[in-house]
């Protein structure tokens, strides 16, 4: 007991003087580096914009920015009080008209005043999730079918390699179109604005999960094919047994590539669609057109770009969690 | 003559090339007894792997056929399980996983705890049971293969298909799962095919050694009995006059009677790759220079 608990810190004041040091070298190199990489294009971005004149005033230099982000900030916390403060007033009235009449039924109203940045966080995220949910759902299973009979990749290649360049811009007309068509609803559980972004994040990152996920089923050591026909696996034992796991690598890698996708079109699709989300948020900023607007587009854009690199770092972390081969180097 | 338990009759194999069909495989004629351990030896690409892979059914036969006791050969199967050159194990499954995969597909119809305890079975056949939850990236290639023997014998098969099981393993380990091997043949009499390019290991291990002559149209040059006692040791062998007579027989016919005669195209390439690296040391030295 005493000798494990006094080894560790043993062996380490055993380090020689100059480890120590690389160790310590390195770790400040890998917490300083970026930081100076940060401080140069800061320093660039402020002396640059300063020279920019538009004709909403000066482009917004990094000070500006961050006021605005305080700004956001403060502005989702008033309306936040507001919202608690509407409901507070209702609670209190139906208390009185119950008191006063008791077989009212009471009733709250929602409160419907504007989203705030962070509601717009929010409602991007969702969609985003909603549009790759259903992406993935369509391109895992057809990508394995791909993989897995060179017919049925022959017959599918040239559709996808059609559509795969489309723009998010090109779909959205015909999305916007079908889904007023099709989604006819009373009381509808879904906004057609959220719906039309979704799907058309949908069917632009369809395709690298399909593409991944047709390689890699194709790719599989043949000696494993030849173990599951030794063992005469049938068709579904043999896609989870043996094709799921080994292009699971793969398919992850699809997976991220469709995320990061889905992220930069929900952007463009929101602004046209006008889902309440992150673009119509920098869309309303655009047409609002104040001397403030620029430096709430740049805090967005900032925004978006912290979230899609948070994205990947997730999904990374996803595949870790669950890949069988620990050893692969991710990045 | 009693009906063999194994038969492979006027096997032909054409695989087809944008020059035409090329033809690997003319005329094998096999019979096999039931506990008869067969070697294939030949020169690499001399057709054997595709004979293996014949009887196993990976590969259909262009001419001719294999008959398992009374039934024709038409496809893959537990019965005639393989263990492949480089052990195949799923890389995602522990040792035990690997094994169980096999016993559930091939004994659906037993309780859990009786195919519990016919993985750890076949496991200690091999002598990994101490191995049973690490995964193949975390054994040795020795322990690997092991492993994929572990898992053939857990299918329970009539035959046993080895392609090169020793190939990719450095001397000791060979000769430690030969040992395996030979102890695992004495105590469940499987009949045994195994390719090998290693001439002491078919003597030491079979009944009989199947050499196979050059490609294109490779077939069976010669059939040599190897009349040893078993159990048989290996160092006791070395001196052994009968052993020493079956190696020589190999020996000749390998490079002798079949003696690998490299094709002119290859060797001119070969030629043109040392005149580049020739025409290339000048050059180098030259802007050194510079």
């Amino acid at each position: 007991m005493f000798k494990q608990a006094v080894l560790p810190q043993v062996t380490w004041l055993k380090l020689p003087e100059k480890v120590k040091q690389a160790g310590w070298l390195n770790v400040l190199g890998k917490i300083s580096l970026p930081l100076i990489g940060l401080c140069i294009f800061l320093m660039i971005w402020g002396g640059v914009a300063q020279n920019i004149d538009t004709s909403l005033g000066k482009f917004p230099g990094p000070t500006d920015v961050w006021q605005q982000a305080g700004n956001l900030i403060s502005e989702h916390n008033a309306e936040r009080e507001r919202a608690s403060a509407f409901y507070e007033r209702q609670e209190k009235r139906n208390q009185a008209r119950l008191e006063a009449d008791p077989s009212y039924q009471p009733k709250i109203r929602p409160y419907t005043g504007s989203p705030t940045f962070f509601d717009q966080i929010w409602t991007s995220l969702y969609t985003v999730f909603v549009g790759f949910v259903v992406a993935s759902v369509v391109a895992i299973p057809l990508g394995i079918l791909c993989g897995l009979s060179q017919p049925v990749y022959t017959a599918v290649n040239p559709l996808i390699q059609l559509f795969k360049p489309v723009s998010p811009l090109a779909w959205l007309p015909l999305v916007t179109m079908i889904v007023s068509a099709v989604y006819v609803s009373e009381n509808p559980i879904f906004a057609k604005s959220f719906l039309t972004s979704a799907f058309t994040v949908a069917l632009c990152c369809l395709w690298p999960t399909l593409i991944n996920t047709a390689v890699g089923v194709s790719s599989i050591p043949s000696d494993l094919v030849n173990v599951s026909r030794v063992l005469r696996l049938n068709a579904l034992t043999h896609v989870i047994k043996i094709v799921l796991p080994s292009s699971f690598p793969m398919i992850f890698t699809g997976l991220r590539l469709s995320l990061g996708i889905g992220w930069m079109v929900l952007i463009a699709a929101e602004m046209l669609a006008q889902n309440p989300g992150l673009g119509k948020f920098v869309w309303d900023e655009f047409q609002n057109g104040s001397s403030e607007s620029l430096a709430r587009i740049m805090v967005a854009v900032l925004v978006i770009g912290m979230i899609g690199f948070a994205l990947d770092r997730l999904m990374l972390l996803l595949q870790r969690k669950i890949s069988w081969d620990k050893s692969v180097v991710l990045r | 003559m009693n009906k063999s338990h194994l038969e492979l009759s006027q096997v032909g194999m054409d695989f087809p090339t944008p020059n035409g069909n090329f033809c690997a495989l003319e005329n094998v004629n096999l019979k096999i007894n039931e506990g008869e351990f067969i070697s294939l030896i030949g020169h690499s690409g001399c057709g054997k792997s595709t004979v293996l892979n014949v009887v196993a059914g990976l590969l259909k036969a262009t001419k001719g056929g294999v008959i398992l006791e009374n039934k024709e050969v038409d496809e893959p199967g537990p019965e005639r399980a393989v263990v492949f050159q480089n052990h195949s194990l799923l890389p995602w499954l522990t040792v035990y996983q690997n094994v169980e995969l096999a016993v559930k597909q091939t004994q659906k119809k037993t309780t859990k705890a009786q195919r519990q305890q016919w993985v750890m079975h076949n496991l200690e056949l091999v002598h990994m049971t101490h191995a049973k939850d690490k995964l193949p990236s975390e054994i040795s290639g020795g322990m690997k293969q092991r492993v994929g023997i572990a898992r053939a014998l857990a299918m329970q098969p009539k035959v046993l298909l080895m392609d090169e099981p020793f190939g990719a393993l450095d001397a000791l380990t060979r000769a430690h799962l030969q040992d395996s091997v030979m102890e695992i043949h004495a105590t469940l009499k499987n009949t045994v095919i195994m390719i090998t390019h290693d001439v002491d290991e078919a003597v030491l291990l079979s009944d009989r050694i199947v050499m196979m002559t050059n490609g294109p149209n490779a077939t069976i040059g010669e059939i040599l009995d190897v009349n040893l006692a078993r159990p048989r040791a290996r160092i006791a062998l070395a001196d052994d006059q009968a052993y020493n007579h079956c190696r020589h027989a190999v020996l000749q016919f390998l490079y002798e009677k079949q003696r690998k005669v490299e094709t002119v195209n290859q060797v001119n390439n070969k030629k043109s790759s040392i005149d580049q690296q020739a025409a290339e040391l000048p050059v180098k030295a030259s802007t050194d220079a510079a």
